[in-house]
C-alpha cells in the first residue's frame, strides 16, 4: 500500500510540474507587458526597466520559471521586501501577495464544492439505489425520466430560475453570499443553500443513473445469487453484497468530480456572484495577471491530482484485487 | 402469420449490419422522434438567414431603441411577458430592444457550428490517436497514453479560460480587436485540444482487444498492409463506439461553449450566441424573467433529444444492451 501511494505521488508531482510549466510558458506567448500595469501613468522606459528588474521579468523565461517554482518552497526576496514561503509572487494587477488572495478566496470554493458534493452524493446515490431496488416499477420510471431532464439542465439556466423564484419571487431566501463558517454557521448555511441545490441538481442526474446501472449489474452477479440462494434477507443482499461491488466505481467518479469542483465551480460562482477561485481565474485572465493565474492553475491541478490519489487509495481499500495488481 | 407455402417461397434477404441497425433504429419511436428534433435544430441553425428573412426581423436591429413605445424608461419591454406580441413572437431583449426569436435562432447557429466543428475534430483526433496507440502498441502506445494522462489532468474549465487569450494573441496583436471569426476558431481549437482524449482512450482499448482476434490475424497472415487492416478490418468494428460517443460529445460541447460565452470569454457582442443570452438573462431576471425562458427551454429540449438519440443509436447497434 505504501509503495503504491509513493509511486502515485511521484507521478502526480511530475504531472503538476508539467502543467505548471506549460501554463507558464504559454502565458509568455501573450504579448503583454506586465510592468506597464504597475508602472502607472507617467511611465518612462527607465521606470519600466526598473520594474522589470524588480519583478525579475528581465530574465529568460526558464529562469523566471525556476525562481517562481523555487519561491513556492523557499520564499523569495523582491526589492519590495521578503515574500515568505509559500510565495506565489505578487499580483501584477493589484501588487498584493498572490497567496493571501488565494487563501482569501479558497474557503468560498471549498464551501460550494463540499456542500454541493455532499448533497449530490447522498441524494444521487440514494435515488439510484431506490430505482435499482424498484426496477421496472413506476418509481424507477419516474426517476429515470427525471434524470434525463436533470442531465439536460444547465447551472446558468436553473441557477437564474432558482434565484428568480426563491429570492426575488417568493422572498424565501436572500441572495446567495459567502459568510465564513467560523463566524456564523447559520448564515453560512443559508447563504450557500441555493448554490448547493442548483449544483446538485446537475450531478444528481448522472449519479443516480450510474448507481442504478451499477447496482443492477451487481445484483445479477453470481455471488449475489449465491447469497440469495443461501437464504439471506433482501436488504442484507442489497446492502452488504451488491452495494459493496457498486461502491468502487462511484468513489472513482466522485473523486474526479470533487477534484474539478475544488479547482473552481466557475459557472456556479458566476451565476451566484460568489467570489471563489473560478472567478479569480477569469479576472486574472482578462487582466493578464500571470502570478495569479499560475497560482489558481497550480491549486486546481493539485486538487485534481490529490483527489485522484485519494481515489486510488480508497479504491485499493475497497477492492483488495487492486492492491495486488 | 401466414405459413409460407411451397408455391410462394419466402425470400431470404441478406442484410448488412448497417441495414439491420437501421431497421432496429426505425422501430424505436423515442429514437426517431429525437432524431427529428435534433434534425430540426440543425435545420434552424443552417437556415437562420432564411428564417429571419421570412419572419422579417434582423438579429442585430435594435427595435426597442429605434422605435418609441416598445421599451419603458428602464429599458424593459412595455408589453407584458417580456414584450411577446404578434410582431415579436418571443419578445424583446431588455435594454437593447432586439428581437429574441432571431437572436435565439442565430445564437443556436453560432453555438451549434462551433460545437459541431469541435466534435468533428475531436472524433478525428480520437480515432487517429486511439487506433494508432492500440494497433502499434509498445512504446508508441506508452507515450500516447502518458500524453493523454497529462491532458486529462488539466482542469478543463480553468484551462479553457486560461488558454483562450493565448490563442487569440497568436493571431492578433493585443491593440487590435479580435475579429469574430477568430473568436470562433479559438473556441473550436480550445474545445478540441482538451476534448478528444476520452474517445481516444476508449478506442485504444477496443483496438487492443480486436487486434488479437482471429480475423485480424487472418488478414495479417494473408499479407494485408497495416493500412488495410485498420481501414477494412478494425474501423468497421469501431463505428458503434465512435457514433455513440460523438452523439454524446456534441451536446456537452454545445453547453461548454455556451458556458464560456456565459462567463464572457467566448463569443462577445454583437454576434448572437446561445450562451450569451443566458448571461443577459441573468442580468435582467429580476425584472424580466421571460427573456431567459426561451434559450433555456430550447437548450433543455436540445440536450434531452440528443441524449435520447445517443441511447437509441447504441441500442440499435448493440441489441444486447438493456436499459
Amino acid at each position: 500500500m505504501l509503495r503504491f501511494l509513493a509511486r502515485r505521488t511521484l507521478g502526480a508531482l511530475v504531472i503538476i510540474l508539467l502543467i505548471s510549466a506549460i501554463t507558464f510558458f504559454l502565458f509568455f506567448a501573450l504579448p503583454s507587458e506586465p510592468a506597464l500595469m504597475s508602472c502607472g501613468k507617467n511611465c518612462t522606459a527607465d521606470s519600466l526597466a526598473v520594474i522589470n528588474k524588480n519583478l525579475g521579468l528581465d530574465r529568460p523565461v526558464p529562469v523566471q520559471y525556476w525562481h517562481y517554482m523555487a519561491g513556492i518552497f523557499t520564499g523569495r526576496d523582491f526589492s519590495a521586501g521578503h515574500c515568505p514561503a509559500p510565495c506565489f509572487g505578487y499580483s501584477f494587477a493589484n501588487q498584493q501577495p498572490v497567496w493571501d488572495t488565494i487563501v482569501d478566496r479558497f474557503p468560498t470554493t471549498l464551501s460550494i464544492a463540499l456542500g454541493g458534493a455532499t448533497v449530490f452524493l447522498v441524494v444521487g446515490v440514494g435515488v439510484g439505489m431506490l430505482a435499482a431496488a424498484f426496477r421496472g416499477t413506476w418509481i424507477d420510471k419516474l426517476f429515470s425520466s427525471l434524470a434525463l431532464l436533470g442531465n439536460a439542465l444547465q447551472i446558468y439556466f436553473v441557477g437564474v430560475v432558482a434565484l428568480a423564484v426563491l429570492v426575488s419571487g417568493l422572498h424565501w431566501m436572500d441572495n446567495p453570499a459567502y459568510y465564513p463558517i467560523t463566524e456564523d454557521p447559520v448564515k453560512w448555511f443559508t447563504g450557500m443553500l441555493i448554490p448547493w441545490l442548483v449544483l446538485s441538481v446537475i450531478f444528481i442526474a448522472s449519479y443516480s443513473r450510474m448507481t442504478r446501472s451499477l447496482m443492477i449489474e451487481q445484483l445479477s452477479e453470481d455471488h449475489v445469487r449465491t447469497a440469495r440462494a443461501k437464504g439471506l434477507g433482501r436488504s442484507a443482499v442489497f446492502f452488504r453484497y451488491a452495494w459493496r461491488g457498486a461502491l468502487a466505481p462511484i468513489v472513482t467518479i466522485f473523486g474526479i468530480d470533487l477534484g474539478s469542483l475544488f479547482s473552481g465551480a466557475i459557472i456556479t460562482e458566476f451565476t451566484f456572484s460568489l467570489h471563489g477561485l473560478g472567478r479569480l481565474a477569469v479576472s486574472s485572465v482578462t487582466g493578464t495577471d500571470l502570478p495569479m493565474l499560475m497560482a489558481v492553475m497550480l491549486v486546481g491541478c493539485t486538487a485534481i491530482v490529490l483527489a485522484n490519489i485519494v481515489v486510488d487509495a480508497a479504491y485499493a481499500l475497497i477492492d483488495p484485487r487492486v492492491r495486488l495488481a | 402469420m401466414p405459413i409460407p407455402s411451397q408455391t410462394q417461397p419466402r425470400e431470404l434477404v441478406g442484410r448488412s449490419p448497417g441495414q439491420l441497425m437501421w431497421r432496429r433504429f426505425k422501430r424505436d419511436r423515442a429514437g426517431v422522434v429525437s432524431a427529428y428534433v435534433v434534425a430540426f435544430f440543425f435545420l434552424v441553425a443552417l437556415a437562420a438567414p432564411l428564417i429571419s428573412a421570412a419572419y422579417g426581423k434582423s438579429p442585430t436591429a435594435t427595435y426597442g431603441l429605434d422605435e418609441g413605445g416598445l421599451l419603458n424608461e428602464f429599458g424593459y419591454p412595455v408589453a407584458p411577458n417580456g414584450g411577446i406580441s404578434g410582431r415579436f413572437w418571443f419578445g424583446l431583449e431588455p435594454t437593447m430592444g432586439r428581437d429574441v426569436l432571431t437572436q435565439l435562432v442565430y445564437g443556436i447557429r453560432t453555438s451549434l457550428l462551433i460545437a459541431a466543428a469541435a466534435t468533428v475534430l475531436c472524433v478525428l483526433t480520437g480515432v487517429l490517436v486511439g487506433v494508432t496507440a492500440g494497433y502499434l502498441g509498445g512504446r508508441t502506445d506508452y507515450f500516447l497514453g502518458r500524453f493523454i494522462d497529462l491532458l486529462l489532468a488539466f482542469p478543463a474549465q480553468l484551462s479553457f479560460i486560461a488558454f483562450t487569450p493565448v490563442v487569440y494573441s497568436l493571431f492578433v496583436s493585443p491593440e487590435k480587436q479580435t475579429p469574430t471569426y477568430l473568436r470562433v476558431i479559438t473556441l473550436i481549437l480550445v474545445l478540441w485540444a482538451l476534448g478528444w482524449m476520452g474517445l481516444a482512450r476508449l478506442l485504444r482499448g477496443q483496438v487492443l482487444s480486436l487486434r488479437e482476434r482471429e480475423f485480424v490475424e487472418a488478414a495479417r497472415v494473408t499479407g494485408a498492409s497495416p493500412w488495410r487492416i485498420i481501414t477494412k478490418e478494425l474501423l468497421p468494428n469501431l463505428w458503434t463506439p465512435i457514433l455513440v460517443q460523438s452523439t454524446l460529445m456534441l451536446p456537452t460541447l454545445v453547453t461548454a461553449e455556451a458556458g464560456l460565452s456565459f462567463i464572457g470569454v467566448g463569443i462577445i457582442e454583437p454576434t448572437p450566441d446561445w450562451g450569451r443570452m443566458f448571461a443577459a438573462g441573468a442580468a435582467y431576471y429580476e425584472s424580466d424573467i421571460t427573456y431567459i425562458f426561451f434559450p433555456g427551454l430550447a437548450m433543455i429540449i436540445f440536450v434531452v433529444a440528443f441524449n435520447l438519440l445517443g441511447d437509441s443509436v447504441r441500442d440499435a447497434f448493440d441489441p444486447r444492451t438493456k436499459r
